[in-house]
């Protein structure tokens, strides 16, 4: 039967978005022709705001960019800054990075496969179950820098404050508790027949065609590229900790959601190493006096003025890769500052792998991305 | 660990094959002509010694007197990392070679260049704004964005004795 074109909206407000993004897809019947994205829904700008305060006052807004990741957002900005500096940040400081990335990354990777769950159709019992563990994670941010979503723990030289005597013995216990969990997820997950039913071949993206999309993260993973900045860029302490990249066969939704499954086994595995290998010491280390100076004034506050000069720095968050571009014109204010953000890239090849696919199976393909929209319109 | 090529490196290369691509070579990156930027970029990405055939990073950067726009390239195969810059002069009509043919990971980062810099791609298949609407007036990205030369830097103001800076001169 020949039927006329016809473009929906899905979004911007729509469940399986996570946030303000819009697809105008064009049907023909239930099958996508065509899929045109729309963003900036919740674009702030930051970039240019951040050419107007100082080189510390600008982590805060690497909190809200990936408001579901804030550690490793706050990472990739500090460690760019660092490059530019030249700061090496003290052993302990390394360590607990690497601690509070890796509870980040259980956590954010929680709400990934929850929300993945539910748009498959398992019903919102995996999500509230996750969130169980998510919120001992956010529970043990709380304790360690008194906020639990935007978190601006990470300063440039090192973290802003110790950890407090409660916080090992409660982190211990969690970790301990972890693979437990992990049992009961896979044992809950792995085999569902819903998940399998409607996620194994939807989506597949071949391996050279996600590099030349430069994706990044679990997504270039699950195509079968083993790519992964902690192993291939070590940053803080993950050149001393032992765990394997996972890694996918078909490149497809199912696949990304098991290479995520295993990232978040792979994360449990780092963090039992780093609690036991974290060092006593400062946590915080000296800025060379020739980068602080005043702002202005004579009487004005001290700020980090880094030397004339550009530096890449980059991260694996949970997304993939965060690197953070900073240009240095000498001032106590970035020149420029760029977001290399892994929500907004992986989406370059969302058009393709819709088109041809029903409406429903698009919502899953969409979902096994794992977007934040505060990352992707900055 | 990654190794990161020096704009001289990566500039000797490209001499090789392209005499007279390269129009500068820092130690922060390779300045690559224009007009050859496309050809070079093919060549990094087919080279099998080379193999840069995942793009990082594209973004753009206002240094008051002229453009830069910036290419971090990946070698997945021999982990290394090597940033291509290319300038434009032109303020009112700036327009560089798209890249997206080479790599489509481009597509998207060109269009927030575009969008918040205001800097044209030719070749680019769809080349619109990706954040802001389209009509919206001019590219906040840009220095003088808002008829702000030399602006007023409105975060430092806050704090005593910081009497905001002048951008003039900076960059």
């Amino acid at each position: 039967m020949k039927t006329e074109p016809f473009v929906v909206n899905m979004g911007p407000q729509h469940p399986s978005t996570h946030g303000v993004f819009r697809m105008r897809l064009t049907l023909d019947g239930e099958r996508i022709i065509d899929a045109d994205m729309v963003m900036g829904y919740l674009h702030r700008s930051m970039e240019k705001l951040a050419e107007e305060r100082t080189y510390t006052q600008n982590i805060p807004f690497t909190d809200r960019a990936d408001y579901v990741s804030a550690m490793t957002g706050n990472l990739a900005y500090v460690l760019a800054v660092e490059k530019l500096c030249g700061v090496e940040p003290p052993e302990r400081a390394q360590w607990l990075r690497v601690i509070m990335s890796e509870l980040q990354r259980f956590a954010s990777h929680c709400m990934a496969v929850g929300t993945f769950a539910n748009e498959c159709g398992v019903w919102f019992t995996p999500l509230m179950h996750m969130f169980r563990e998510r919120e001992k994670i956010l529970d043990l941010f709380e304790m360690a820098c008194g906020a639990r979503l935007t978190t601006n723990y990470m300063r440039i030289g090192g973290v802003s404050r110790d950890v407090p005597p409660e916080f090992m013995p409660t982190a211990y216990k969690l970790v301990k508790e972890l693979p437990k969990r992990m049992d009961e997820y896979e044992a809950l997950l792995l085999e569902s027949e819903i998940i399998v039913a409607r996620s194994r071949g939807v989506g597949v993206l071949l391996p050279e065609r996600a590099i030349a999309c430069s994706v990044s993260g679990p997504m270039l993973r699950a195509s079968g590229v083993a790519w992964d900045i902690r192993k291939a860029d070590p940053y803080a302490a993950y050149a001393k900790v032992d765990f394997d990249i996972a890694v996918g066969t078909n490149g497809d939704v199912y696949d990304r959601f098991l290479v995520r499954m295993a990232e978040m086994r792979q994360s449990t595995h780092i963090l039992e190493q780093a609690l036991d290998m974290m060092p006593a010491g400062p946590v915080h280390a000296r800025i060379p006096t020739a980068t602080v100076q005043p702002g202005g004034a004579p009487s004005a506050p001290l700020a980090i003025r880094p030397p004339v000069g550009e530096a890449y720095g980059h991260i694996e968050s949970p997304r993939g890769e965060l690197g953070f571009y900073i240009v240095s014109d000498g001032g106590p204010a970035p020149f420029r500052f760029h977001i290399r953000s892994p929500s907004f890239i992986n989406l370059t090849p969302l058009p393709e792998l819709v088109r041809g696919v029903t409406v429903p199976d698009a919502v899953v393909i969409l979902g096994s991305i794992d977007i934040v929209l505060g990352e992707v319109d900055r | 660990m990654t190794v990161i090529l020096s704009g001289q490196e990566i500039a000797q290369r490209i001499e090789q094959k392209f005499p007279g691509a390269v129009e500068d070579a820092a130690p922060e990156g390779a300045l690559v002509k224009a007009e050859a930027m496309v050809d070079v970029c093919t060549y990094l990405r087919d080279d099998p010694d080379l193999a840069f055939r995942y793009l990082v990073s594209l973004t753009a950067v206002d240094r008051l007197d002229h453009f830069e726009v910036v290419y971090h390239l990946q070698s997945i195969r021999s982990n290394r990392l090597a940033v291509l810059k290319v300038k434009t002069y032109d303020r009112e009509n700036p327009e560089v070679f798209s890249v997206a043919s080479v790599w489509w990971g481009a597509n998207l980062q060109e269009r927030e260049a575009y969008d918040l810099m205001g800097i044209r791609f030719s070749g680019h298949p769809d080349l619109r704004r990706v954040f802001l609407w389209e009509g919206f007036a001019g590219h906040p990205l840009r220095k003088d964005w808002l008829n702000m030369p030399g602006g007023l830097m409105p975060g430092l103001e806050r704090f005593p004795g910081e009497p905001g800076e002048k951008l003039e001169g900076r960059g």
